[in-house]
């Protein structure tokens, strides 16, 4: 073996190797998160954390209840802002639009995506906290259900033009009219898709803050109604974190497991619900 | 899963459905400072406690986010410790057709708050060093404009780390009039404001901020509220005040600085008391206030804040001791009472 | 767009409306109309967010013109914004990530894509994709509490020490600072260019690699010689994907940055990004100037993603439509 050769190998070798140690070293920065999160989270997690408001300030004790409401109450209106608007409309890309119109919507929804999360929380500030002189959930809900239409638009756009042309072309030769067809042979048959979506979608606005700092804005109590502003998990992380109070660190760490947690998981199904195939459901 | 999916969505909408029609408390929005915010936020969990029918929220982002929302009307009542100044009033009387009342609530103080490597104990800091740090010409701890003061403790040859509020403040509103008071150089060249162009340093966002960079970083050096240093442990320092004496933040200290204004409180009640006067005032120190409109469409929503306004001159006042804030001069407490009319 | 059915439209003055008013009656008109609003509306609320934007930020535009991009002072008191210092900082902290995350990402993706078993691949993938979907406050929440102190202490004093002759590594290391964001940042973009790089190496066609590999290559260099280049566009999108991704982070940016408005060679000077000034001074810019700047500001921020994600987007599509096309041959 020349000299040349060898020395090729073992640059060969080395880099491959190295690679290696590049994907180790980037699995390794997940699990080490995870693994600080669980340890840091699980150590302050107990029941007040999940049933009580927040204390005065200074005070120890206390939790995160209403914060975990308040997302929740945020996450719901953000889905029924975000899903109607991304499943109709992808439905219109894949099934009614000629190609200069889907062009455009794509390509608004491709803008859409790209804005900071930041510059949503000013454009859902000047639209829907200022008018009403409020700080509100609504206004929350409205900015996280922007981020997710473009999410949801997309990818159910591709799951429903997936749907194999031979089950379109079957119920339109039963007589079946183009909406009944959609709504029955084309949505149910990429509906593991268009759930993943969702729930992909779901998961992404979950752990924004941003967005609602302005427009959620906070609450040390319940927020009653819509209409209030209210605490939510991750703005609650960011205002504890930069704090010098050590409980307030401490509720901090098991409020970004408990959001990691569910994110996490919301991920986890997501997928797991599209290995499962995008099946035609036998009826 | 279809199944599943649709009853989680049946389950969230009758939870919202339920928190809806819940028995809807009167809820009551503010904002501003945060250097009274452990203050406020005991207050209005007691008043809570007492009035379970009404719910005062207050998120502390502030002085300058409390004048900015309460003009935009975006909450009910703002809260600042840098008074508003004509400008800004005016902005609000052109904006609503009406104008904004300011009502003291406690007195409080900025201290000078370090972290140094071997320095556990008080400091003292005369104004020409606070100055010479904050313009960044002073930029080791062992330089002698703090060395001069603090004959036999040890200081290192370290960098000054310095600390100031990143955000709009009005911890930050006294800590630049104290300076304009006491250094032309401050005065010409940064001047005195909720937010200014620091010369040097890091910013944290809030009291709560500030203070936890400084407890994390060694050799910083900053302001914050009294209260923050002392939930936090941590060690703050003397300064000298127009007579001359090195003089600790306490409730003795800032009461005596506030004596002189209590007798010539002006209606609206915008005084600033740094480097007041006297052999034992502390020389930082200041009245926070709310900010409340003069005019309210919401009845409900007037009477509760006067309620609140009227409690926390009485018993209200009685919690403030407890975490380090002066309780308001009897004179200042009586002007206010007769001003709270002035709400419709 | 006609719609097949099957009855034969019978001929005459009114088949035209006819056929209208049988797919009217069918709703597939009212179907078509109802989904056309939805897909209408993500159209038009995305103008109306570039017209709030523009319009927000009129007082500045005229007052400053481009003064705004080139000044570097930010003095509310006097009324004088400029965004120099905040796009600098947000440059350098991208800068300094994707220094950071693009040899790392590239290497573990051609690790992904071209050593490891296909179950090997799949699950690493799938662990890589969970870490994208990592909430930015919580890689925040990690920044204050772990990557300021180990920057504090260790790093920043060691590489003062190492290669504190070049102005980069200069001044006090306070653990906040330029480098500790674009450490932070570089954690965050890395899975998204080791997803997309895995997927356009995976998608170069077999012949390439075995057309190397039987001229003599090693396998590295049929890989880096052959394989990574033929890939080279569709990479090149995954790192702007990741750039535009780093410009636009607010939250952990701003809890290790520093928070101060400052241009300096050192990357342990204390800075700040576009995104942070916002978060932290839109609730509380009084005047309309103030107010109007941070907008003017936000409207920069966006015109940089956008650009930079239709850049990453072409680049992509340009490179799996030539690895079809090639494969094809």
């Amino acid at each position: 073996m020349s000299s040349n050769l060898r020395w090729r190998k073992f640059v060969s070798s080395f880099m491959l190797t190295m690679t290696g140690v590049c994907a180790v070293v980037a699995v390794a920065v997940l699990f080490f998160i995870l693994g600080y999160l669980v340890y840091h989270g699980g150590t302050s997690i107990n029941w007040s954390f999940f049933t009580k408001l927040p204390a005065p300030v200074g005070e120890t004790g206390g939790g995160m209840a209403n914060a975990i409401v308040g997302s929740g109450k945020l996450l719901l209106l953000a889905a029924l802002i975000g899903v109607p608007i991304g499943f109709l409309g992808a439905i219109y890309l894949a099934e009614f639009s000629g190609s200069s119109v889907a062009f455009v919507v794509r390509y608004s929804a491709d803008l859409l995506n790209g804005v900071p999360s930041i510059v949503i929380g000013i454009f859902a500030y000047s639209l829907a906290v200022l008018p009403f002189k409020h700080f509100s959930t609504l206004a929350g809900g409205l900015a996280l259900g922007l981020m997710m239409i473009p999410i949801t638009l997309r990818s159910t756009e591709e799951f429903l033009r997936a749907v194999p042309r031979a089950l379109r072309e079957g119920a339109m030769a039963l007589g079946a009219s183009k909406w009944k067809t959609i709504a029955t042979v084309i949505v149910p048959a990429a509906y593991r898709g268009i759930l993943t979506a969702v729930l992909l979608a779901f998961a992404r606005v979950a752990g924004e803050t941003a967005p609602l700092l302005f427009t959620a804005f906070g609450n040390r109590f319940w927020s009653p109604g819509w209409n209030q502003p209210t605490a939510s998990l991750p703005v609650m992380i960011f205002t504890y974190a930069i704090a010098p109070y050590e409980d307030w660190h401490r509720q901090a760490w098991a409020a970004g497991l408990v959001l990691l947690g569910l994110i996490l998981i919301i991920n986890i199904l997501a997928r797991a619900i599209l290995a499962r195939g995008v099946a035609v459901p036998r009826s | 899963m279809k199944r599943i999916t649709g009853l989680l969505v049946a389950m969230s909408l009758l939870a919202g459905a339920g928190i809806v029609l819940a028995d809807n408390p009167l809820s009551i929005n503010g904002a501003g400072a945060t250097f009274p915010y452990p203050m406020y936020s005991k207050w209005f969990d007691e008043y809570h406690k007492k009035y379970g029918n009404v719910q005062i929220n207050y998120q502390s982002i502030g002085s300058g986010g409390g004048i900015k929302q309460v003009t935009e009307g975006t909450v009910d009542f703002g809260a600042s410790d840098g008074p508003m100044n004509d400008d800004q009033l005016k902005a609000f009387q052109d904006k609503h057709g009406f104008g904004i009342l300011h009502f003291p609530t406690v007195l409080g103080a900025d201290i000078p708050t370090y972290n140094v490597p071997g320095v556990s104990g008080e400091l003292n800091f005369t104004p020409e060093a606070i100055a010479g740090i904050f313009l960044g010409k002073i930029t080791k701890w062992n330089d002698p404009a703090i060395a001069g003061a603090n004959a036999g403790v040890k200081l290192p040859g370290n960098d000054i780390v310095v600390v100031h509020r990143s955000d709009g403040s009005g911890t930050s509103y006294i800590w630049t009039d104290y300076l304009s008071k006491v250094s032309d150089d401050w005065k010409n060249k940064v001047g005195k404001g909720t937010s200014v162009n620091w010369p040097v340093g890091l910013g944290g966002k809030g009291n709560e901020g500030v203070a936890g960079l400084i407890k994390q970083t060694p050799n910083s050096f900053g302001y914050v509220e009294l209260i923050y240093a002392i939930q936090n442990n941590m060690p703050y320092g003397r300064v000298k005040n127009s007579s001359g004496a090195f003089i600790k933040a306490d409730l003795a200290s800032v009461t005596a600085a506030a004596a002189g204004a209590a007798k010539d409180m002006p209606g609206d009640f915008r005084v600033s008391i740094t480097n007041a006067p006297g052999k034992t005032a502390y020389p930082i120190c200041s009245f926070t206030w709310l900010l409340i409109p003069e005019k309210f469409s919401d009845a409900a929503k007037r009477d509760a804040i006067k309620g609140f306004v009227s409690w926390m001159l009485t018993d209200g006042q009685n919690d403030a001791e407890a975490l380090s804030y002066a309780k308001l001069p009897k004179e200042v407490v009586a002007k206010e009472k007769l001003a709270l009319a002035r709400v419709q | 767009m006609a719609t097949t059915t099957t009855t034969v439209p019978s001929a005459g003055p009114f088949a035209g409306s006819r056929s209208f008013i049988r797919k009217f009656r069918e709703g597939d008109e009212i179907a078509r109309m109802i989904t056309f609003l939805f897909a209408a509306s993500v159209v038009l609320v995305t103008i109306l967010l570039v017209y709030e934007l523009w319009i927000g930020s009129t007082l500045p535009r005229h007052k400053f013109g481009l003064h705004f991009f080139v000044t570097s002072v930010w003095d509310p008191i006097f009324d004088q914004f400029g965004a120099l210092p905040f796009i600098y900082g947000t440059l350098v902290t991208a800068g300094v990530s994707l220094i950071l995350a693009v040899p790392l990402g590239i290497g573990a993706a051609i690790f992904l894509a071209e050593l490891a078993p296909a179950r090997v691949s799949d699950i690493l993938e799938f662990f890589i994709d969970l870490l994208a979907a990592v909430p930015s406050v919580i890689y925040g929440l990690l920044g204050v509490f772990i990557v300021i102190p180990l920057m504090r202490e260790y790093i920043q004093p060691g590489l003062k020490k190492s290669l504190g002759f070049l102005p980069l590594f200069q001044g006090p290391a306070y653990g906040v600072g330029f480098l500790t964001a674009g450490v932070v940042l570089a954690i965050m973009v890395i899975p998204y260019i080791i997803s997309v790089s895995r997927e356009v190496l995976l998608s170069v066609p077999r012949d390439q690699r075995e057309a190397a590999l039987a001229l003599g290559a090693t396998r590295w260099e049929s890989t880096w010689k052959v394989v990574v280049p033929f890939a080279r566009t569709g990479i090149m999108g995954s790192i702007f994907l990741a750039l535009a991704r780093a410009l636009g982070e607010t939250m952990a940016v701003t809890m290790v940055i520093g928070n101060t408005p400052t241009i300096s060679a050192s990357l342990f000077s204390p800075g700040y990004s576009i995104a942070a000034v916002i978060a932290n001074e839109f609730t509380e810019a009084t005047g309309d100037l103030y107010l109007q700047s941070l907008i003017e500001l936000g409207l920069v921020l966006f015109l940089l993603t956008f650009i930079l994600n239709g850049l990453a987007r072409l680049l992509i599509v340009i490179t799996s439509q030539r690895g079809s096309e090639m494969g094809q041959a």
